[in-house]
């Protein structure tokens, strides 16, 4: 009850006229991030997070993840109009919806999209407001080495659940680290790993990592494409949309499904990414006619739209109880937190009620402002699509360099970002995993710091990661997850050698 | 995820030539080794031992070893896997011709600050890649500086790079 009242405070806090305007130009600017290619929610969020620095922190915030929420939108209208996925999330919704557009049928396509989108962001959110409190008081009680077992815990989770290689996983979190690692030592205050350059004193900044990784990379892969759009017409009129709602109800059991499937990829950070096909898998498999899918199926947009919307606002639990981020967007929002002089964290909930809640009330009056506004203004959008590229790509470049040069006003930043584009290119085309670099450069300094802080109150003793029971069963956990796919390997492997040894005898 | 929002359709024929993936994968993998290798030598120099508790470069050189381990499995993966294309010669030139024009705008802006360069960079870029009319050029190399001095300048108050143009102008 005490929450619901806390709950009622944010809204009051929400709905200031202010911002509500924030939350608006923040879901517009999240659709043309969204839509755009080479601008997505991390790195769109990123390049705007210097603006805010001057503004209060609820409305910065506000402003920020309701560019979160528009870029989730966003993402569905070129997947559905274009086929050109948006972001890696709306892969799976191109399956079923580009065929759609192409029957003629965009405008049941997109409303199916964004009601799902905004279904699975409000079970996200629901989620959020019942459990994030609970966590928070239960971590209350966490000290340096319950942290550090919950740190290491997610980056188990990475390594275990990702679909990617795992030596690249693990290469990706180490580089984050060691990037992390770069600059002053803020326990015992020696500059590390700067080779007496001066430029390296002050650090990567993850922000200017952050815009090189997605933004500029994703400049030059979409180049080598060698553009050529060729969008379906879309035009949403209130018949069409009353018609796809009307249908709606038919695929409770999906949307329930789907929307359970993402909260828990978002919680653990195994993503939306890896949540939206899992909820499109998961649809097809239990649908009554799986042949349909892949050539114009609602219950195909339907089911990885709502996982990957979960996953992407579950995200924000993890990030907001515990100061951990479930992905890479909740990990630049993060960011801005620190910028802003916040610590997050379970004492957040505690010191900074009013911003959390006013985070938090700002999501559901936000999704409802982005179903809205996405809904009334597709064409509009799609039109944006059709500037062609050779003068959309410099303006996104300029507006990555102005981004990476006010995060500490430096110049060298910008040579950075440069660089880090080139990293980006090459890693997102060898499938070198981005998010766990970008977690463990956000993570890496406050992880290194609990580790430390553990081994100083223990005299320098390992056992305290054992000594009680909470630690132990996180430290456990984690070891548990980080095997977990190894081990399936391994006995995957052992299986196919004796399935082969089998086969042998038979073969002439 | 490259290969996944990539359908198979728009890849170029096997036929075609590039840079190897074996060769970039590779180099990347000693990349990486050559990082890890620094880093141990960095923390090793300061002391990465444990001196009634971890000594600074403990983590740094803990994570070193275990980066030089992934990279030395990612090389031997790389090693044996079969020959594919990282980029054919025709996307590389595609990308070139983006990055060349990022690389110079880069150093302009050490020059001119970033408001020229960025002019600049958006007729050097609409000129070499797109098919445009001279006034639509024009027109969006002068708005486009315009409209990121009235938002950032003037609104949010945010200095950025200037040059001699600007401070002649009084900025």
């Amino acid at each position: 009850m005490d929450d619901l009242n806390q709950l009622l405070l944010g809204f009051q806090v929400a709905l200031t006229w202010q911002n509500v305007l924030f939350m608006v130009v923040g879901v517009l600017l999240g659709i043309v991030v969204g839509v755009l290619p080479g601008l997505g929610g991390p790195n769109g969020v990123a390049i705007l997070l210097p603006l805010t620095f001057g503004m209060d922190p609820t409305s910065a915030i506000i402003l920020l993840s309701s560019i979160y929420w528009g870029a989730l939108f966003g993402g569905a209208i070129t997947s559905i109009l274009f086929n050109i996925p948006g972001e890696a999330w709306s892969v799976a919704t191109t399956f079923d919806g580009y065929p759609m557009a192409q029957q003629g049928r965009a405008g049941e396509a997109l409303t199916a999209a964004f009601t799902a989108s905004f279904i699975g962001a409000l079970s996200g959110v629901v989620l959020i407001t019942f459990v994030a409190p609970l966590v928070a008081k239960f971590a209350l009680r966490f000290g340096p080495a319950e942290f550090f077992g919950v740190f290491f815990l997610t980056f188990c989770s990475f390594i275990g659940m990702g679909r990617e290689n795992k030596a690249k996983i693990v290469a990706s979190l180490a580089l984050g680290f060691l990037l992390a690692a770069v600059g002053l030592d803020t326990i015992s205050g020696d500059l590390r790993l700067t080779f007496g350059s001066p430029e390296l004193m002050k650090g990567f900044d993850f922000l200017v990592v952050v815009i090189g990784l997605f933004g500029v990379s994703e400049i030059l892969l979409t180049i080598e494409e060698g553009l050529h759009f060729k969008g379906k017409r879309a035009a949403i009129d209130l018949a069409v949309v009353l018609r796809t709602w009307a249908t709606l109800p038919r695929y409770w059991a999906t949307l329930i499904r789907s929307s359970v499937v993402g909260m828990w990829m978002g919680v653990t950070p195994g993503g939306a990414i890896a949540a939206s096909f899992m909820g499109y898998g998961l649809a097809k498999r239990f649908s009554r006619r799986p042949d349909a899918f892949g050539r114009g199926e609602v219950e195909g947009v339907l089911a990885p739209e709502t996982a990957a919307h979960a996953a992407g606002t579950s995200a924000l639990l993890p990030m907001l109880a515990l100061g951990i981020p479930g992905s890479a967007t909740a990990a630049v929002l993060l960011g801005g937190l620190m910028i802003w002089g916040l610590q997050p964290g379970p004492l957040l909930f505690v010191e900074k009620k009013e911003f959390v809640w006013g985070l938090i009330a700002s999501m559901y009056l936000g999704n409802v402002a982005g179903l809205l506004i996405v809904l009334a203004t597709v064409p509009v959008f799609a039109a944006i699509m059709r500037i062609p590229f050779a003068l959309v790509a410099p303006i996104i470049l300029v507006v990555c360099a102005i981004g990476a040069f006010t995060v500490e006003s430096s110049r060298f930043d910008i040579w950075l970002m440069l660089a880090f584009g080139i990293v980006g290119y090459v890693f997102k085309k060898l499938d070198y995993p981005l998010a766990p670099l970008v977690l463990a450069l956000v993570l890496g300094d406050r992880a290194e710091d609990a580790f430390r802080q553990a081994l100083l109150g223990s005299g320098g003793d390992l056992s305290v990661f054992f000594s009680n029971g909470l630690v132990s069963t996180l430290m456990i956990l984690a070891l548990l997850l980080l095997f977990w796919g190894p081990l399936g390997d391994i006995r995957r492997l052992v299986a196919r050698k004796i399935g082969l040894g089998r086969e042998a005898p038979l073969a002439p | 995820m490259a290969d996944v929002s990539h359908p198979a359709d728009d890849s170029p024929p096997a036929s075609e030539r590039g840079i190897s993936r074996r060769l970039v994968e590779t180099l990347v993998s000693l990349l990486l080794l050559g990082v890890s290798a620094l880093a141990l030598w960095d923390s090793y120099g300061r002391g990465a031992g444990w001196d009634n508790g971890p000594e600074n470069g403990f983590f740094p050189a803990r994570v070193a070893w275990i980066l030089a381990i992934a990279a030395v499995a990612t090389l031997w993966s790389a090693l044996r896997r079969e020959e594919s294309v990282f980029v054919t010669y025709g996307q590389l030139r595609l990308v070139a011709q983006v990055f060349v024009p990022l690389f110079l705008y880069v150093l302009a802006i050490a020059f001119v600050g970033i408001y020229v360069a960025s002019a600049l960079f958006l007729v050097l870029f609409m000129v070499m890649l797109g098919s445009f009319r001279w006034w639509q050029t024009v027109l969006a190399a002068v708005l486009t500086p315009l409209i990121i001095f009235w938002v950032f300048e003037l609104q949010f108050r945010v200095p950025l790079p200037k040059g001699p143009i600007e401070a002649m102008l009084g900025y």
